[in-house]
């Protein structure tokens, strides 16, 4: 075996609706306008990354909803967290189904095909290595609002994986256990935190943003997700001025309808923002699909 | 100065938002905790009455990053000017620098004049990487956004809008009144520092030849 096929390689046959590269993130840019970017669900990210053996904040790929390939041109261990949906390797006499949230291998000419998700938004694929984008700012994520970054993989694109130390092929390290789950399909409860401008809302806004269902709209994206319910409402009209905000952080528009931030974030807003998510809990809002139910406690 | 009003507010669980009421404590607080920044800070981002600090919790705690900002007071106005400073080159022949002087009831030279004179303090970003919102005590170049933002506003552009001044760092919409451009390149992911304009530096306008 050579060198050159020894080494793992992926090819895009298909991209999907948006295939992304992430890593960790950018962070601690803030102040020079830059988000921190990063895999939105980040603990679905990890699991992948230990399931192959890769460091923790290993480049991974985000998969939007699902309907991607990915061919082996080498033999290349991968593995699948976040969203759940059909998994299937083409390439053999017949297709095989693939494990979610565990390690397998490709052959080389083999192909895994994701299936369109059914439970959660965001696929994670993890390849034995890392992705090897080029570094930017100290992270290989795609930030969609600033646009840095690897741009969105495409139908041919080749797949850099960086070598790890380790080696390429060789087996991958038992794992006792998964800290995985798939995503809920059903109403979502985040934990949520008073925000900074609590003072700006009407009183009983704060109860109204936790006594309802929200629906979370089509109007989602790795920036933010737009909710809809019964308008919150704010005690103050005059004009907010610029200042800092964090992802997770409930921001309300005139509208009184909230956009709960997310990692592409702009590192400044102008709207006031009555509450923000546990940091704990932003990979599950990372899951969420538009029409999906919200509530917050 | 009178003492300000310094509240510290949540903002989830790893970062609190000191608001303090006006620009000024603003530019005299951002100093003093970059002086002092403790191990686990992440963002010390200011904005415009206000700066948010975050945190990774597991370094410095939540109770730590609140008692940090509360117990750490502003810098004297004499000791404002930690950053460095850097002169930017600007041909002032903006497509809005008529408009600008007529607003101020001023020549167009004197416009120049007061742009170049000023010694400018990069407040706050936010609006895209690289961009710095600029002010400069007196400059006396207050100036309403322009009623219809542009579509395209080039790279290097040099503006105004409100009491600031500032540089497009690449092509966007923009409203500021364009006074002038630079070639100088304020923001390149792939440079180190990425940003010229960071938060605390000193920034001077130098006329050359458009």
């Amino acid at each position: 075996m050579t060198a050159g096929t020894d080494r793992p390689r992926l090819t895009v046959e298909r991209a999907g609706p948006l295939l992304l590269v992430q890593d960790a993130g950018r962070l601690g840019m803030a102040a020079i306008g830059v988000p921190a970017s990063g895999a939105l669900d980040g603990a679905a990210a990890d699991a992948a990354n230990r399931l192959v053996g890769n460091p923790r904040g290993s480049a991974v790929l985000e998969l939007l909803l699902g309907d991607a390939r990915l061919r082996a041109e080498a033999p290349t261990w991968v593995a699948v967290t976040g969203a759940a949906g059909p998994l299937t390797v083409h390439g053999g006499p017949s297709g095989r189904p693939a494990p979610w949230a565990a390690a397998f291998r490709l052959e080389p000419g083999e192909v895994l095909a994701i299936g369109r998700a059914e439970y959660g938004l965001r696929y994670y694929v993890a390849v034995r290595g890392g992705v090897g984008a080029p570094v930017t700012l100290g992270s290989r994520s795609r930030d969609t609002l600033a646009g840095l970054g690897p741009p969105p993989l495409r139908d041919g694109d080749d797949i850099p994986i960086g070598v790890a130390e380790t080696g390429t092929a060789s087996p991958v390290p038992p794992l006792d256990a998964l800290p995985a789950s798939a995503p809920a399909a059903g109403e979502v409860t985040l934990r949520v935190l008073p925000g900074p401008q609590l003072d700006r809302f009407a009183a009983g806004a704060w109860d109204a943003l936790l006594g309802q269902s929200w629906t979370v709209t089509a109007e989602a994206d790795r920036v933010g997700a737009r909710l809809d319910g019964r308008p919150l409402e704010h005690a103050r009209r005059d004009e907010l001025q610029s200042e800092g905000v964090v992802t997770g952080a409930l921001q309300v528009p005139p509208s009184g309808l909230p956009i709960l931030f997310l990692a592409d974030h702009p590192v400044t807003g102008g709207y006031p923002v009555i509450g923000v998510v546990r940091r704990g809990d932003l990979g599950l809002a990372a899951q969420l699909r538009p029409g999906q139910r919200v509530r917050f406690r | 100065m009178t003492g300000a009003v310094r509240r510290v507010l949540p903002s989830g669980d790893a970062a609190v938002l000191v608001d303090l009421g006006t620009l000024d404590e603003v530019l005299r607080l951002h100093p003093a905790l970059l002086a002092t920044r403790p191990a686990g800070v992440l963002d010390i981002v200011p904005g415009a009455r206000s700066i948010l600090v975050t945190c990774d919790p597991g370094v410095l705690p939540l109770a730590g990053l609140r008692s940090w900002v509360t117990s750490t007071g502003p810098v004297t106005a004499d000791a404002q000017v930690t950053g460095r400073t850097v002169v930017v080159d600007v041909r002032y022949d903006g497509d809005d620098l008529e408009e600008v002087a007529r607003l101020l009831g001023i020549p167009a030279r004197e416009v120049v004049r007061r742009h170049t004179s000023a010694v400018w303090t990069v407040a706050f970003g936010g609006f895209a990487p690289g961009f710095g919102y600029l002010v400069a005590d007196g400059a006396g170049l207050t100036v309403p956004r322009r009623a219809t933002p542009r579509a395209v506003v080039p790279a290097g552009a040099v503006g105004l809008a409100a009491e600031f001044s500032g540089v497009y760092p690449r092509a966007s919409p923009g409203g500021w009144q364009l006074i002038g451009r630079t070639d100088a390149v304020l923001w390149d992911p792939d440079a180190d520092p990425a940003a010229v304009f960071v938060p605390g530096t000193s920034v001077r306008f130098r006329e050359v030849p458009a």
